[in-house]
């Protein structure tokens, strides 16, 4: 076991040499676009579910499939299909964060509770008006949920994706630090990443939920 | 504006079943009128207002509500459906932005019928931070902000404890005294009904038919406490009597109101006499 003190010097000496700050960039920017694309996947897939039983029956099932499946698995088809690539590593990541966030859109809708549409549909609201203005805002906090959900799975799609394979990230150092027995390098970057995931769901997610938690009444004044 | 339902049928798909909710009613409602329903637990009460306000369609029959250029009737529920993540304002104003009604104007009308259930200085506070009569209220002003000719009242006050919903009682018949509207209002409580209403018709246990009709000629405002009003209660209670037996036969297991050994002489059929 590496000592506190060879940790503390491999940190300093990675952020001295800039190689840690680069790879926070490199996997942060791999983050954005496949958590952005999980997002915009996610969502839409959670509302068509719960809104149409044909796809229930038929995506719907498949999805709960899928969430079991560890996303590294993706990594082999992954290679093949887009190549030792970028692509390759965010396909990874947005298998990884889809359809958790799928799933919880789907419950939040469908936990809407029936009162609330019987209101907005007594006083005119009806199709999308009603989804935009009743159904989503309803299901919020739920979505939020899983976005929060999304965002670990995300994460840690991206890590073992980067162990795997990748030229660039977090990852990429993690296995750098393996190659060359270099165990405080090792130790040092888990501690990156755990202040990252830390950073992220102390300062985005857990405001927002808080905001949203207040906002609906669900917690106490 | 009239709304007539003649000959309406409701079944539903029930578990093991089919069960008919309503059954073969007919009745009209006048321009103005201020009518109540009651009937027992399960009459097909909550039934009736959902058919007229167009949220579920009849089985058979025809529900007619002549709205013209007045719109549609709005529907309150027993518990008040604010939309917890609004204001109270916005949640008043929420069915006149579903209008695209101007902003300045929303916001008029909104402060206007907030005065009228006198929560004016409650517009900013959200719906947890009210006590259950306010959310009624407020309840009451989002509807009331579409002006529609007809409203519809599913046992509005059947949450609140007795001194809040003697408050809303007079509160209403002061709303209805003042706008004029129709008002359908829904209750298992024969008292509220006769304080209320012009009118009241007697529904069946299920299936639920229109069993009678009492007409309450009293002087308003009234209060549910007003002994010539007991009177009239009582009438209406020993129509409805066997009726809400008959109801809690269907909805309590046989002799489930009775401790262990101690079952009533006269079998099964037996049931504790009504509320
Ligand atoms: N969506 C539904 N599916 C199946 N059965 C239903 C449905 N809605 C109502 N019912 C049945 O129809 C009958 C009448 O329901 P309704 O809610 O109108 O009664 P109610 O008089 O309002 O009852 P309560 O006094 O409890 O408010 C009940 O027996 C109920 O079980
Ligand atoms: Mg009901």
């Amino acid at each position: 076991m590496p000592s506190p003190r060879s940790v503390g010097h491999a940190l300093v000496e990675g952020f001295g040499d800039r190689s840690y700050p680069v790879a926070i960039l490199a996997s942060l920017a791999r983050m954005l676009i496949g958590y952005g694309l999980a997002i915009a996947i996610g969502i839409p897939l959670g509302l068509a579910i719960a809104r149409s039983i044909l796809i229930r029956d038929t995506i719907g099932s498949a999805v709960v499939g899928l969430q079991t499946l560890p996303s590294i698995c993706w990594l082999p088809l992954a290679l093949l299909w887009f190549g030792l690539s970028e692509k390759a590593i965010i396909f990874v990541v947005v298998m990884g964060a889809t359809f958790s966030i799928t799933t919880a859109v789907e419950g939040g809708i469908r936990n809407v509770p029936p009162l609330l549409l019987k209101a907005g549909q007594t006083l005119g609201a009806q199709g999308l008006l009603l989804s935009l203005r009743v159904t989503l805002p309803a299901a919020l906090p739920a979505i939020l949920t899983g976005l929060k959900l999304g965002w670990s799975f995300a994460w840690r799609s991206l890590m073992a994706g980067e162990l795997l394979y990748s030229e660039r990230g977090l990852g990429r150092i993690l296995t750098i630090g393996r190659d060359y027995g270099d165990m405080a390098l090792v130790l040092a970057t888990i501690l990156v990443i755990l202040v990252l995931g830390l950073i992220v769901s102390r300062y985005v997610f857990e405001p927002a939920e808080r905001a949203l938690a207040r906002r609906w009444g669900l917690e106490a004044e | 504006m009239k709304i007539e339902l003649r000959g309406v049928w409701r079944e539903f798909n029930g578990q093991q079943r089919p069960v008919t909710a309503l059954e073969d009613i007919g009745l009209e409602v006048e321009e103005g009128e201020f009518l109540c329903l009651v009937g027992p637990s399960g009459c097909g009460k909550s039934t009736l207002p959902d058919l007229v306000a167009g949220l579920q369609e009849p089985s058979r029959g025809e529900s007619i509500v002549n709205s013209g250029a007045h719109g549609a009737p709005v529907l309150i529920f027993q518990e008040a459906g604010l939309f917890p993540w609004l204001t109270v304002r916005d949640n008043v104003e929420f069915g006149l932005r579903v209008r695209r009604i101007p902003r300045a104007r929303r916001r008029e009308i909104a402060m206007e019928q907030l005065g009228l259930v006198r929560l004016q200085q409650f517009a900013e506070a959200l719906p947890h931070q009210l006590s259950g009569g306010m959310k009624q209220r407020a309840a009451i002003a989002r509807a009331l902000a579409l002006d529609p000719p007809v409203l519809l009242m599913d046992e509005p006050f059947a949450a609140l404890d007795a001194q809040t919903r003697d408050i809303m009682h007079q509160e209403l018949q002061r709303i209805w005294t003042e706008t004029g509207k129709t008002i359908l209002f829904v209750t298992h409580n024969v008292r509220e009904a006769v304080c209320l209403a012009d009118r009241v018709l007697l529904m069946t246990a299920r299936p639920g038919r229109i069993k009678d009709e009492i007409f309450v000629d009293l002087p308003r405002p009234r209060s549910v406490s007003n002994p010539e009003l007991a009177e009239v209660a009582q009438v209406a209670l020993d129509h409805l009597r066997d009726e809400i037996q008959k109801a809690e036969r269907e909805e309590f297991d046989s002799g489930w109101l009775y401790p262990e050994g101690r079952l009533p002489a006269s079998g099964p059929g037996v049931v504790a006499s009504p509320r």
